[in-house]
């Protein structure tokens, strides 16, 4: 089954289509191995991330063009939580990429990739309960949004990307539900959407704790 | 020529029963595009209607129009509008007719109905978040229509929402209090829907086009769509933090775009060391390539349908396309040309006027292929092919004005006047109907399964091609005498002599705008009385013309088209002594 699919493609392609099958709804795939199977989620995530580059792009330079029109950025230190969270988001990316490497090793390892699954979401949801600490840390210290340019751009860069990890915690949940229910990753759909979104987060983060160490 | 599915299809959704699924909440990319088609129509005539009363209080500055003090007592007491009143109404009608008629209508109403059929697709390939993004779309604008309603009405700020005027709040003017909140909020919110709406159109594109259906035999009208979708996704990403930082210095004292010291209603502003300027910038980054959002898509509408009527392959199909796309890439890097005179340094205003002009050689290329395409063409002068003739008029008359403008010495003159109103009309705001009107008479039957009546598209034709020149080619001659723009009333002894000059306008105004009851009216009439059409009444080449009008739930009736040939196949030797081949036309040895 899995063969015939592949073939297909292989078809459409010659013949000049995308080679995906000639159908738009989600249908129930063919048994084929994770690492083969096209998914069209997987295309709208790497649009998603053009978009998403884009939104963080014109902040940044909306801070780069803010701290250089006026004499009133101050600096600030970055709460030491804010290192925590790197390694923890980081060490979620990690804890992904095993679940699906036990995914690929066959059906019998399901349940260990559950769990790392489980795990990663954990990660997750630990990072944002971080940085809502590094914005109490913040407010102890009398930095609010509105105090100083500068904290208005640390607020909105971590806020945003919060925003969006928190869109990545929920497909993780929609995902191990899925999975759950259909107790098989051949015939669960989005897995690897999923994680290229959720290493994204953790890239993106990358960037914008760069930046604030530089610029806060 | 079909092929029946042979694939491991199990429909996620069959074809709903129930109304609200069917109509309201439909996850079908047919119904949806009829509904972005409905808010546009709806848009459309409020915007024209705002223009009506903005033409009218020009022109007859003492005219009181009566039910517009029961709109807003302070605003138009007595109704005569308030300069600020005006402003407020300018706003609404800058923003319904950019955000939610030249947006929606060419690129989301019928990109949903036509892209996903022409690359022989049954739906979308999101097909819940395409739900979504009209919803969406639709809350902003309900959000946007509050701002008719609240205390002081709709902001003055105008459709670009400058700051430090949209960003200090009530302070500043009427309307900048609760009406600049909604106003702000309901672009938010529109951005989020285009960008569900581009990251749709993008991923149908590229992963669910027919066998045979490579990028190059696409139609032009799906390869504009693509494009936009591209444009649109870059673009909205800009605009919907932008408007987030606008909402943020609003509601939350930060100080993005308010500089130091601004005293307003003598009260000195909360604010310290923001850079209006950065408003500007984040806006026309947006801005501009919306200019191209708004074109496209008609281009590519007109560049499919011309030649059908020609009978004739269009030139350069290769050429045309790849100015789209050049056109979609240097669309990012002209945004300045908007800010000549913002007191931006003006080393950058010629460094930004360079691209400009450069970005006029791939639309004069494309220009000169839908013109060209006409030399010896056995023309159909049915509605669709006039106002495709009609398209290629107003945008060079419109194009023309833009050589100049995009020389910052001459720019800094004409930039505040009439010449610019003129230059924008045409060649975004006319051109891109003109694209709507033709897509409408000529998808029409395939939308609803009969014919438009020709009688009336013609008056409708005429009225509005003459109108247009009528209104808006003497504004050419008010900004090249210096009338400015934005102003509510030409009351000094400079400007009163040009009054005439804007009554002619106001006339023409009134007489274009009622002509488009004519359209209305033949839409509703065909809908209804129209003759049945058959699948194919035009003789198209193009993938929807393959299937029935209306196209069943599935648009193929479970089959799965195989394409054989690129759009561009008149003139030839065609079946039953015809002069096409369908795109699915099996070739003869196969």
């Amino acid at each position: 089954m899995g063969v015939d699919v592949q073939d297909d493609i292989a078809v459409g392609q010659r013949l000049g289509g995308s080679g995906l099958p000639p159908v738009t709804k989600d249908t129930r795939l063919p048994n084929v191995a994770l690492s083969e199977r096209p998914e069209r989620s997987e295309t709208g995530v790497w649009i998603g991330i053009f978009a998403i580059v884009m939104t963080f792009a014109a902040l940044t330079s909306a801070m780069i063009v803010r701290e250089g029109v006026a004499l009133d950025w101050q600096r600030f230190q970055l709460p030491k939580i804010l290192y925590l969270d790197t390694l923890i988001l980081f060490f979620s990316s990690w804890t992904f990429e095993t679940a699906l490497a036990k995914m690929k090793e066959g059906e019998n390892h399901f349940s260990e990739s559950m769990a790392w699954l489980c795990i990663t979401l954990a990660l997750g949801g630990s990072f944002v309960i971080g940085q809502g600490i590094a914005w109490r840390v913040l407010a102890g210290q009398g930095l609010f949004l509105a105090t100083n340019p500068s904290s208005s751009f640390f607020y909105v860069f971590t806020a945003a990307h919060a925003l969006h990890l928190v869109g990545g915690i929920l497909g993780l949940g929609y995902l191990i539900y899925k999975l759950k229910r259909t107790g098989s990753a051949a015939r669960t759909t989005g897995i690897r959407a999923t994680s290229l979104y959720w290493h994204f987060m953790d890239g993106l983060w990358f960037y914008l704790f760069v930046i604030l160490l530089v610029r806060m | 020529m079909h092929e029946v599915s042979t694939h491991p299809v199990a429909h996620q959704h069959t074809a709903p029963t129930g109304f609200i699924r069917k109509y309201v909440f439909s996850l079908d990319h047919k119904v949806i595009g009829k509904q972005y088609y409905g808010l546009a129509l709806v848009s459309v005539f409020i915007g024209m209607v705002l223009s009506w009363l903005l033409r009218i209080h020009l022109a007859y500055p003492d005219y009181h129009i009566p039910f517009l003090s029961k709109l807003s007592a302070s605003g138009a007491p007595g109704g005569v509008m308030t300069p600020e009143y005006y402003l407020s109404l300018l706003t609404m009608h800058g923003t319904l007719m950019v955000f939610f008629v030249l947006t929606n209508a060419p690129f989301a109403a019928f990109g949903n109905y036509f892209l996903p059929i022409q690359i022989g697709a049954e739906d979308m390939a999101f097909p819940r978040f395409n739900m979504m993004s009209f919803w969406t779309t639709f809350a902003a604008f309900v959000v946007m229509m509050a701002s008719f309603f609240v205390a002081d009405g709709p902001p003055i700020s105008g459709w670009t929402a400058y700051a430090p005027l949209s960003a200090v709040g009530g302070d500043a003017g009427p309307g900048l209090a609760l009406g600049q909140d909604l106003w702000a909020i309901s672009i938010a919110i529109f951005c989020i829907a285009s960008l569900l709406g581009a990251l749709n159109f993008i991923a149908t594109t590229l992963d669910l086009r027919a066998r045979g259906m490579s990028l190059m035999r696409m139609p032009y009208s799906t390869w504009a769509w693509f494009v936009t979708s591209v444009i649109a996704l870059l673009a909205f990403a800009v605009l919907l933090p932008a408007c987030v930082l606008l909402i943020l210095d609003r509601v939350a004292g930060t100080s993005f775009f308010i500089p130091a010291g601004l005293v307003l209603s003598d009260k000195l502003q909360p604010h310290s060391g923001g850079s209006p300027l950065l408003w500007q910038h984040l806006f026309w980054f947006f801005g501009h390539p919306e200019v191209y959002i708004a074109i496209l898509p008609s281009i590519g509408i007109i560049a499919t349908i011309l030649p059908v009527f020609t009978r004739r392959p269009l030139l350069g199909p290769k050429a045309l396309i790849g100015s789209m796309v050049a056109i979609g890439f240097l669309s990012y890097m002209v945004w300045g040309h908007h800010m000549f005179v913002s007191g931006m340094n003006p080393f950058s205003a010629n460094i930004f006027s360079i691209p400009t002009l450069i970005i006029t050689i791939p639309a004069t290329i494309m220009t000169l292929l839908l013109t060209a395409s006409l030399y010896g063409a056995k023309m159909r002068f049915d509605t669709p092919a006039l106002f495709c003739l009609g398209f290629i008029s107003v945008f060079i008359s419109g194009g023309i004005s833009g050589f100049y403008l995009a020389q910052p010495s001459l720019d800094t003159y004409l930039h505040a006047t009439y010449f610019v109103v003129a230059h924008f009309h045409f060649v975004m705001a006319v051109a891109s109907l003109f694209g709507v009107f033709a897509g409408t008479y000529f998808w029409f039957p395939k939308m609803f399964g009969r014919m438009m009546s020709e009688s009336l598209g013609k008056w409708h034709f005429w009225l509005t091609f003459l109108g247009v020149y009528c209104v808006f080619m003497p504004m050419h001659y008010l900004g090249l005498v210096g009338n400015v723009r934005r102003y509510s009333a030409f009351v000094d002894d400079y400007l009163a002599p040009l009054i005439p000059v804007h009554r002619f306008i106001t006339i023409a105004a009134l007489l274009t705008g009622a002509a488009q009851l004519i359209f209305l009216w033949n839409l509703i009439w065909s809908r209804f009385r129209g003759p049945v059409a058959p699948e194919n009444p035009w003789e198209a080449t193009s993938l929807e013309w393959s299937t029935t009008s209306p196209p069943p739930f599935d648009n193929f009736g479970g089959k799965h088209p195989v394409v054989y040939h690129g759009p561009n196949e008149f003139g030839v030797d065609g079946p039953d002594g015809s002069d096409f081949l369908m795109q699915t036309a099996a070739p003869k040895n196969s």
